[in-house]
């Protein structure tokens, strides 16, 4: 009797967080055909933090981000944001898809993709007036790409195009900050330049989640850590998580190919 | 006479038609144009096919129903019906099968003209049949268009232009970032299939004038066209409805002077016509552009590296090279620099040391992406940078 009650308790205190959690899945399954990408996945974000979701290649980081923000239909699992189910939720989340994930031959400008965040605020046929493009350029600044406002979107650098991709999520004004390899193949002052948005976005009490793949940096730039290898292996803060023995159980004999620097890594 | 055509004035009923054709390819360029954006341009070409065996199968039963098999609306309508079960077939191949989207368009395609060839064929042997003229729905015709049929045509393009500026921007977001429009909290699934309806009435109503066989060429044409001339979707979006409005207009006054030619293939050679000339001169994408600026880089290139193979003494091998630099004074005909040429690959030369120092150093990490090699380091840096920079080659920093 002690026991369930105990259990109880503890699966009471687990709900209360995950209703007060800015992003919480549960159960969340994809699969291609019969093999799951992602299984059984929970996931509870903690507000105000940086997480950091990192895996082996084919762990299933992109789809877990895509499946939670219903990018691509789960088998099985729910969402929740702030407590309340997605489709009610939708204004308070960004996100930044992989920038391979577009074709950058687009004809469109990189004050266009900005503007591209306000269109849930403008509706149909609300039209883009001085303020909208005021508060566009305004991100660009954050990001540093003021001077490109006019640039087709093509004549961009990696960097460049992945900062203008923040840029669009930051004109959402969001709560939550969903970025899928934000610094894949990008040059360093654009890294350093993206993650000290995202810290100012945290340090304004905003959350962040991020697929991120050079674990040298992990402690260095997040809060949380999710290690992921098809389920969770081990998920909660960078000093109680990110140790060599959880990062073998999510790598296996891959461990070694990793760039891990071994005084980063606690434990 | 085809001037008159042209000025309109061959009567109530030519105008009528011609000016509901140019609202035709209007729209057809414009909704083409998401189209295009989305990858999807051949989707198109399976619904277009797939109304055939509709056009067939309504003209039986409305003669079985004892009425004129002709009408318009009922062909239209059967048109239709049948394109919107070409289309599903083609989304549900796609999505619920291993079959890519090309074999999917490809299996829909033929199979369905086939179907609508066997139907015709049937027509023929009846005898309301002989005179059904339903061949001018291959090719087009709008020899013998009613008033009430360019009355249907142009309302039915307006409705089309309307739909589209209301739909434009989950269409645009639709066709540059999917994902985004999902996660964003848009119905990909309802965009895309709003995308489509569009498309399939351009492609009905489009039957009569340009023919099945070739809508697909008034929906793709004016967008890839229209792309040679702007970066911006909007603007896209509107030199496609132009090039598209006059392609309709020129095919069908032609259409008017010459029954006897099929209107389809005309409104497709105009087009492809403001197609070459975009291709060949358009300032930014077009060929003759892209080739002159890839030679001045080049040239720009060899200068260069001419005048770095001077500052260091090395001899010039490339005769390009050579005849560029004499041409410019740089060099006499023996391959020795003159004064300017001294003078100018010495500051050359100054440049790539200024900049291997400024590559070298964090501290100016922004200014060292816009290395090309060619950029002179005084458009990057401010004086007091370059003074910085200068006094470091003067005096080599020692290292700890």
């Amino acid at each position: 009797m002690t026991i369930t009650l105990v259990n109880d308790a503890l699966r009471a205190a687990a709900e209360v967080t995950r209703q007060a959690s800015p992003l919480a899945v549960r159960g969340l399954t994809v699969s291609y055909g019969q093999t799951p990408a992602i299984f059984s996945v929970d996931l509870t974000l903690r507000a105000g933090a940086m997480t950091a979701i990192v895996g082996p290649n084919g762990a299933g980081k992109s789809t877990l981000l895509k499946a939670a923000l219903d990018v691509i239909k789960p088998l099985a699992g729910t969402v929740s944001v702030f407590g309340q189910p997605l489709a009610q939720t939708r204004d308070r989340i960004a996100y930044v898809p992989q920038r391979a994930s577009v074709d950058w031959d687009f004809p469109t400008r990189v004050i266009d993709v900005v503007l591209m965040g306000l269109y849930r605020q403008l509706g149909l046929l609300g039209r883009v007036r001085a303020p909208h493009r005021a508060q566009a350029m305004d991100c660009l600044a954050r990001v540093g790409m003021e001077d490109f406002a006019t640039r087709q979107i093509g004549q961009l650098s990696g960097g460049q195009q992945q900062r203008v991709f923040l840029a669009r999520a930051l004109a959402q004004g969001a709560d939550i900050y969903v970025l899928d390899e934000p610094f894949a193949g990008v040059d360093a002052a654009t890294e350093k330049a993206i993650i000290a948005v995202l810290k100012g976005l945290r340090d304004a009490g905003k959350t962040v989640v991020a697929v991120h793949h050079d674990l040298a940096t992990v402690p260095d730039y997040f809060d949380d850590v999710v290690l992921l290898n098809t389920q969770v292996i081990a998920a909660g803060p960078v000093a109680q998580v990110f140790t060599e023995d959880n990062l073998q159980a999510a790598y296996g004999g891959r461990l070694t190919t990793a760039r891990v620097d071994p005084e980063s890594v606690a434990g | 006479m085809l001037t008159d055509a042209l000025l309109l004035q061959l009567g109530y009923n030519a105008t009528l038609v011609t000016l509901g054709a140019a609202l035709l390819g209007m729209a057809a360029g414009v909704a083409g144009t998401f189209l295009f954006l989305r990858k999807r341009a051949l989707v198109s070409d399976a619904i277009s096919h797939a109304t055939l065996p509709g056009v067939g199968l309504a003209f039986i039963l409305m003669v079985a129903l004892g009425g004129d098999g002709r009408a318009l609306p009922g062909l239209l309508l059967g048109a239709g019906l049948s394109a919107a079960v070409g289309l599903l077939c083609v989304q549900w191949l796609t999505t619920r099968t291993r079959l890519g989207e090309d074999a999917a368009i490809g299996a829909v395609l033929s199979v369905f003209f086939g179907l609508g060839v066997v139907i015709l064929t049937v027509i023929q042997t009846m005898n309301a049949g002989r005179q059904a003229g339903l061949e001018g729905f291959l090719l087009g015709s709008t020899a013998g268009m009613l008033r009430a049929d360019a009355i249907l045509l142009a309302v039915s393009a307006a409705l089309v232009l309307a739909l589209v500026l209301l739909l434009r921007r989950p269409l645009a977001l639709a066709a540059f970032d999917p994902a985004y429009t999902q996660a964003t909290g848009w119905s990909l699934g309802r965009i895309d299939l709003a995308m489509m309806g569009i498309v399939l009435v351009v492609t009905v109503v489009g039957l009569k004038v340009v023919g099945l066989i070739l809508i697909v060429a008034l929906l793709i044409v004016p967008a890839v066209t229209a792309r040679f001339w702007t970066d911006r979707t909007d603007h896209v979006v509107l030199i496609a409805g132009a090039v598209g409005g006059l392609s309709g207009y020129v095919g069908a006054a032609s259409s008017a002077v010459a029954p006897a030619l099929p209107t389809g293939p005309i409104i497709v050679l105009v087009g492809f016509a403001l197609f070459l000339m975009s291709l060949l001169l358009s300032p930014g994408r077009g060929v003759l552009a892209s080739v002159l600026a890839h030679r001045r880089y080049q040239r720009r290139v060899h200068m260069r590296q001419g005048l770095l193979a001077l500052a260091q003494g090395q001899p010039i091998f490339e005769a390009l090279t050579q005849r560029l630099m004499q041409r410019a004074g740089l060099v006499r005909r023996d391959g020795v620099a003159t004064a300017q040429g001294q003078a100018a690959a010495s500051k050359a030369l100054r440049d790539e040391t200024r900049w291997s120092i400024v590559r070298a150093d964090s501290s100016f990490a922004v200014a060292a992406t816009r290395y090309d090699g060619l950029t002179p380091i005084e458009d990057v840096l401010t004086p007091d940078q370059l003074a910085e920079v200068d006094a470091r080659i003067a005096a080599p920093q020692v290292v700890l």
